[in-house]
């Protein structure tokens, strides 16, 4: 089977320790998490997991996906393919005031890649670019000669191509957790 | 001891009434129908034992001797009763050492509230005396786990624990208190849990699938059930058989299936595994419908995954949506109670029988009787074998005893040779293999059912790691009986020493105390016998005292457990010799 990289979104009530709970069930398989996001979703009250996992089989992601589910707290879980979602990450980069003067290749690359300027302080300027995991990697290696002193990027998050909503599952669930 | 139903709950659960956080943890228990607990003090659950004293003829106490044996003795109770166990320790090493227990019940789903005593809230994250961070150790372990640092915070936590514990796949449950929460005080009021709205204990059976599996059960010429402990506890025991006998289906269990059918009923062939019976396993490859009803294909059962059944269609009943095609491809997934389930097949299964099918797995069985069962059960030799031991024993309980064993050669003999009569029969540790679980949970099993006669099935390797258990023994007078079969070795891996590694016995052989002495010290009837002549009335012995008893039986040093499918091969590769 082929290797693939997944991105899961689960739903629970943001309770204490279930962070734990839900990274257990990737660790005891000793799958590594690549980056791992927490935000609220569209329905008051519960929280989203984004989660995402590098080349694993589907088979294995199903396997983890289902154990996830049934943790007690968790309201859903699924698991996408790169085709399945839109996603984005944000990434902000730290560069010296100087490599970013009018005129400057500095700003050419910060024009180019379509990234912008998040804020000008006293010594340094901040950029910031919102894209895929590769374009925010090749503004970093375009930067990089010129100077980072610091970048950070988030983690990914995702938005789902299937069109039946959070609130369905969440009504269905309901029902059947009174059978 | 009163027998209280798990249901009854407080009378009025609306009004209040200002009491602390420990007497509310005793009535939360009391609410829930709890009248036995198992534990053992310490500093930061003392406002809580304080409590237990209040409240001990409500609530009976057992005070272990170790906390590992609490958790084995709530899960012995749980699984004899068909309630939930309650075990309850100090912070720290009290609750370090309930982890054994709570992976235990996980992977053989037994419902079971585990209580833990914490350092105060201010002092949580600082190394305070006896600190851990018990609920982060359980988590992947556990069912479910919560800390409470609130005194108000208890009944729901409580009512949503015994709920989460006792429905769906059961499971250990942990509830860590932290001292300000038993001290503080409240306005108490009790409701038990009913629903949780991210929680669905019991799926949805899906029609089209009940007919899809019973179209295949319709058209099978050689179907083949394999029951596992979810039969035992969704008390589908009636249900399994109707069906079953309807279609007149070969059934085999699994070892945690054990005791869900009559051992000599006629479509009950054996039982899987590895140290299964030679029919059972080599007609895995032989079946065209394979019915596996609440079991999860461990590795045990399988061996070599690729090579188990692939002939099959496989129709899986399973309460556990991730133990659907976790191991084996399922062609119709039944996701659902195995009792509905088997209930709502029933009137779509045609009346059959499978005359000549069920004859392949009855020769099997003469050739397993030829090869491996005659010389074990009826040796000519002079030195005892377990599996007459256990043959013997069947003669004297009538197959009507509680079977609880301990890990290694003597628990595949008692699997592979107890009879049953009665469900909820045979007690042991199949997931995790935990040596030691014998004692302690042959305790809690005769406390869980007294009108039943418990026999501890255990190796001499085994018992010596809660021997100290005996004590409870002492000085709560359970009249549990302890069968122990003496090799002098931690036989089963000297056995797989001898098979796999040349006979390089690298750690096995044991220098034994004297059981008997031990026996004498706590007070116990014993005896011990290595003569043939004695077996039987030693046995007959055991049982009809009135009381605890030990009797040690001493065995073939060398013996081997078979048939056996070696780690890793096809269940076809069973061997014989
Ligand atoms: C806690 C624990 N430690 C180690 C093992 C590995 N183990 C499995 S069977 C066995 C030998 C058991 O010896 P004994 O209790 O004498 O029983 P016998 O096999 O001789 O019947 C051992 C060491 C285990 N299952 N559990």
């Amino acid at each position: 089977m082929s290797k693939e990289n997944f991105t899961f979104a689960v739903f629970s009530e943001n309770k204490a320790g279930l962070l734990q709970r839900v990274v257990s069930g990737f660790t005891r398989r000793k799958i590594n998490i690549e980056s791992l996001t927490v935000s609220e979703s569209e329905v008051p009250g519960i929280h989203r997991y984004t989660i995402v996992v590098e080349g694993l089989d589907e088979a294995l992601v199903k396997k983890v996906c289902t154990a996830l589910e049934k943790q007690v707290d968790v309201q859903k879980a699924f698991y996408y393919r790169e085709s399945d979602i839109i996603y984005r990450e944000i990434a902000m980069y730290k560069v010296r005031a100087e490599s970013m003067k009018e005129g400057s290749p500095g700003l050419a690359i910060v024009d180019k890649h379509h990234a912008r300027i998040l804020s000008v302080e006293e010594g340094f300027t901040v950029i910031q670019k919102t894209g895929r995991r590769e374009a925010t990697q090749a503004l970093f290696v375009e930067l990089e000669p010129h100077g980072i002193l610091e970048f950070v990027r988030s983690g990914r998050i995702a938005i789902s191509r299937p069109m039946k909503q959070l609130k369905t599952y969440l009504d269905e669930l309901a029902l059947a957790s009174t059978h | 001891m009163s027998t209280t139903s798990q249901q009854k709950t407080e009378a009025n659960p609306t009004t209040t009434e200002r009491i602390t956080g420990s007497e509310a943890v005793v009535r939360c228990l009391i609410a829930e129908g709890v009248d036995l607990l198992f534990g053992y003090p310490g500093g930061a659950i003392m406002p809580v034992y304080d409590e237990l004293y209040k409240y001990k003829d409500e609530l009976h106490h057992v005070l272990v001797r170790h906390e590992q044996g609490a958790t084995h003795a709530a899960q012995g109770y749980a699984r004899a009763s068909g309630r939930v166990g309650v075990a309850i320790a100090t912070s720290g090493p009290g609750a370090t050492n309930l982890i054994t227990g709570v992976a235990d019940a996980m992977i053989d789903s037994t419902p079971m509230v585990c209580i833990t005593g914490q350092v105060p809230k201010d002092l949580l994250g600082s190394d305070a005396f006896q600190e851990c961070d018990i609920i982060g150790v359980s988590i992947p372990v556990s069912k479910w786990g919560f800390q409470i640092t609130e005194a108000s915070e208890i009944p729901a936590v409580f009512a949503k624990a015994f709920y989460v514990a006792k429905s769906g796949r059961p499971g250990p449950v942990v509830i860590d208190i932290t001292k300000n929460a038993q001290f503080g005080e409240f306005d108490f009021s009790y409701e038990p849990c009913t629903n949780i709205s991210t929680y669905v204990p019991r799926p949805i059976l899906k029609k089209e699938k009940l007919q899809e599996a019973a179209d295949l059960i319709n058209n099978a010429e050689k179907p083949y059930v394999l029951f596992g402990q979810g039969v035992i506890l969704s008390e589908a025991e009636a249900e399994l058989k109707a069906l079953v006998e309807k279609a007149g289906i070969p059934s085999a269990w699994t070892i945690m299936g054990l005791s869900a059918m009559d051992t000599d009923h006629p479509l009950n062939v054996g039982m899987l595994g590895m140290h299964g019976n030679y029919g059972p396993n080599v007609m895995i490859n032989q079946c065209d419908v394979m019915i596996a009803i609440g079991m999860r294909f461990d590795d045990r059962v399988t061996g070599n995954l690729s090579k188990f059944g692939k002939q099959a269609k496989v129709i899986h009943i399973e309460i556990d949506r991730s133990e659907i095609d976790k191991n084996v491809k399922t062609d119709v997934a039944i996701h659902g109670d195995a009792k509905e389930a088997m209930a709502s097949l029933l009137p779509l299964i045609k009346e059959q029988q499978h005359e000549s099918w069920l004859q392949e797995f009855r020769d099997c069985d003469q050739k397993e009787y030829e090869i491996v069962i005659k010389d074990e059960c009826e040796p000519t030799d002079s030195t005892l074998t377990m599996g007459e031991t256990i043959k013997k024993l069947n003669e004297v309980t009538g197959g009507n005893a509680i079977i609880v064993t301990d890990v290694g050669q003597h628990q595949m003999v008692a699997c592979r040779y107890a009879e049953f009569r009665q469900s909820k029969s045979n007690i042991t540790s199949g997931g995790l293999g935990t040596m030691g679980f014998g004692l302690p949970a042959a305790i809690g099993a005769k406390l869980g059912a007294p009108e039943r006669d418990v026999i501890c099935v255990v190796g001499d390797g085994g018992i010596q790691m809660t021997i100290e258990e005996l004590g409870v023994i002492l000085q709560t007078d359970v009249h549990v009986k302890i069968l122990l079969l003496n090799n002098e070795f931690l036989g089963m891996v000297r056995q797989w020493q001898q098979l796999f590694f040349d006979k390089r016995y690298s750690a096995t052989e044991m220098v034994n105390p004297n059981f008997q002495l031990i026996a004498k010290a706590y007070d116990i009837e014993s005896n011990k016998v290595s003569e043939r002549e004695n077996l039987s009335d030693s046995l007959k012995k055991m049982i009809e005292h009135d009381g605890a008893y030990l009797l040690e039986v001493m065995v073939g040093k060398e013996n081997n457990v078979f048939p056996m499918v070696p780690a890793g091969a096809a269940v076809a590769d069973i061997r014989l010799e």
